[in-house]
């Protein structure tokens, strides 16, 4: 469909129970869905004649750790016939395994192997589920919010093993991440300061 | 008798001359037939994401000159538009025209590169020597504007950092003008040279159907008859003001999407022309104080400039909590930003879209059944730079 309003009223009558929350924001249209929901969601999406988003344009995932359903899943479409993106999320706690869409997209393969190597989080049915971008060997999963910006280990190459190595990472000075907000405008430790001082009189 | 053959396994690369950087592609060969092919990426992972994520707005930009380094400004550029749409300000018109200026140069950078060492990959090495030469002088354009002949660093939210300095207009009027002979030049050596279509022609084919499946954008779908432009299908900055042709291939073959690059440098040149003549001066970044730095001269004379300029190169700017994915049709195909803000002076997450990931993955579908020799071939049409594809 031509028309972004008649598109998320289509979405919305069509698969009706499957989608969670619709909204039209940049031009684009941002769709809320269930895990368990996820490939007939997509395949909708996909075959539809007044949808037609025939290209998957990225897979990637938010982690949020102070939830309880700590990741949310982003799919980005595109349909070249309506020239419309649509975002597509749902929300998982960790450890959850989730569907594989590469039946239907074999572009989303790598996209999926990113999403693996950079968050852990893993895919059911996926036909080669490896790292991609970290080393071989690597261990921990980079883009998670708990894993620090220098890493864990680094590598050299040793003279005594005749081989590259890693060890754990050693710095001569600690990373520093210096909080430059506005104190007026809500630097997070004045602010929960503040908000103590609150409770406490 | 019977005798039982065992596939090979090759290892291409990581240190390969026609490996375009550091792949590492694990073949299976069935004599000279290619079986099966592995890409191993990753050894050019810098963590940028991760990067981006601990840095201001302003820190964050010289990482997407690091990405496709063959065409820095174009990633900048989508940069630039994801923050500028949510913060919800307007660039001014010289500044629009002056990103599409140095874009189109990125463009013509990167398919200049691209199409020699296509060529040089199956046999021909005077293409290379003859396109470098252009390339130094456009790099010498990126030099003089930003200080900086590789990673610029020049594209902001809100327009640009400096002005053209004296005499770039004229420069880059009088090269518009030299170039499409170059153009020719390359076009004699290569278009109709035997050799280079034996090696390109119907090699590599993708259909229309496995470019929508594949993710495929920029020229590895025009290549294969999708007209599908972002310059033309969502116009951003000021391409809409411009007159320009999408090419468009027929057979989905490597040689296609060489003609489909060589078209593009030509209209790339009429863009340049065109916004060179409707260029008028005026402000190059936005005239808002808490979003684009003073310049020196009032920092000298205004209290409030000082703090606007103190409190920029500090705090940095605050971008309200939203969320958008910002695409440009970059050289290589749809370079996109999703972009979460949290509210803070950094963002919360910057996934990266990069084309040649999606690109390069189709390897092993594309290159299965042809022979060993045609891997590069193949290789140097997918435009593959590593720097976006390990990020």
């Amino acid at each position: 469909m031509n028309n972004l309003i008649d598109l998320e009223k289509k979405i919305n009558s069509e698969l009706t129970t499957k989608i969670n929350r619709t909204e039209i924001k940049h031009n684009q249209i941002y769709i809320e869905t269930d895990k368990d929901d996820l490939i007939d969601v997509v395949l909708f999406l996909k075959t539809n004649n007044d949808t037609k988003f025939k290209q998957l344009i990225d897979i990637t995932v938010v982690d949020y750790p102070e939830n309880n359903q700590r990741f949310e899943v982003v799919y980005l479409f595109l349909s070249h016939e309506f020239n419309q993106r649509l975002i597509l999320k749902y929300t998982i706690a960790e450890n959850e395994i989730i569907p594989s869409i590469t039946s239907i997209f074999p572009g989303a393969n790598w996209m999926e192997r990113e999403v693996f190597d950079m968050y852990g989080v893993s895919f059911k049915d996926h036909p080669d589920l490896r790292r991609i971008l970290t080393d071989y060997g690597f261990e921990g999963h980079p883009l998670r919010k708990d894993f620090p910006l220098t890493g864990h280990t680094e590598v050299r190459y040793s003279e005594d093993q005749k081989k590259v190595i890693s060890e754990p990472v050693k710095l001569e000075q600690n990373y520093r991440n210096f909080d430059y907000e506005s104190p007026w405008e809500g630097t997070k430790y004045i602010k929960e300061e503040l908000d103590n001082n609150d409770k406490k009189n | 008798m019977t005798k039982k053959i065992k596939n090979l396994n090759l290892n291409f690369g990581p240190q390969h001359p026609a490996a375009h950087g550091v792949l590492r592609l694990i073949l299976e060969l069935d004599g000279e037939v290619v079986e099966k092919a592995d890409p191993h990426i990753g050894l050019l992972h810098r963590g940028t994401e991760k990067l981006i994520e601990n840095k201001t707005y302003m820190q964050a930009v010289p990482y997407f000159d690091r990405l496709d380094y063959v065409a820095p400004m174009n990633q900048e550029h989508a940069f630039a538009l994801a923050t500028e749409k949510i913060l919800k300000i307007d660039v001014p018109i010289r500044a629009q025209f002056i990103r599409v200026i140095f874009c189109e140069i990125g463009r013509i950078l990167s398919h200049i590169l691209n199409v020699t060492t296509q060529a040089m990959d199956v046999g021909a090495l005077t293409p290379t020597l003859w396109g470098f030469e252009e390339r130094e002088k456009l790099m010498g354009f990126y030099e003089r504007v930003s200080g900086s002949r590789l990673h610029a660093n020049y594209f902001r939210a809100g327009g640009v950092h400096q002005d053209l300095p004296q005499g770039l207009e004229e420069d880059i009027a009088e090269f518009c003008e030299t170039f499409p002979k170059i153009i020719n030049d390359l076009e004699s050596l290569l278009t109709e040279n035997r050799i280079f279509k034996q090696r390109n022609v119907d090699i590599g084919v993708v259909t229309k159907q496995d470019a929508l499946d594949y993710s495929f954008s920029g020229v590895m779908i025009r290549g294969s008859g999708v007209p599908w432009d972002l310059r033309k299908s969502q116009p951003y900055d000021c391409y809409e003001q411009l007159e320009f042709k999408i090419p468009v291939g027929k057979n989905g073959d490597c040689y296609d999407r060489y003609l489909c690059r060589i078209e593009e440098m030509k209209e790339s040149v009429s863009i340049i022309k065109q916004c060179l003549s409707k260029m008028e001066k005026g402000p190059i970044k936005s005239l808002d104080g808490k979003i684009s730095p003073p310049s020196k001269k009032e920092i000298k004379q205004s209290m409030e400039a000082l703090i606007h300029h103190f409190k920029l190169f500090t705090e940095g700017y605050r971008v309200p909590k939203d969320e958008i994915y910002t695409a440009v049709e970059a050289p290589k195909g749809e370079f996109g930003v999703y972009l979460i803000s949290d509210g803070s002076n950094k963002p919360y997450k910057c996934k990266i879209r990069a084309p040649g990931f999606s690109h390069l993955q189709s390897m092993d579908y594309l290159i299965k059944g042809h022979m060993l020799a045609d891997v590069p071939a193949v290789l140097g049409s997918l435009d593959i730079v590593f720097g976006e594809v390990d990020r």
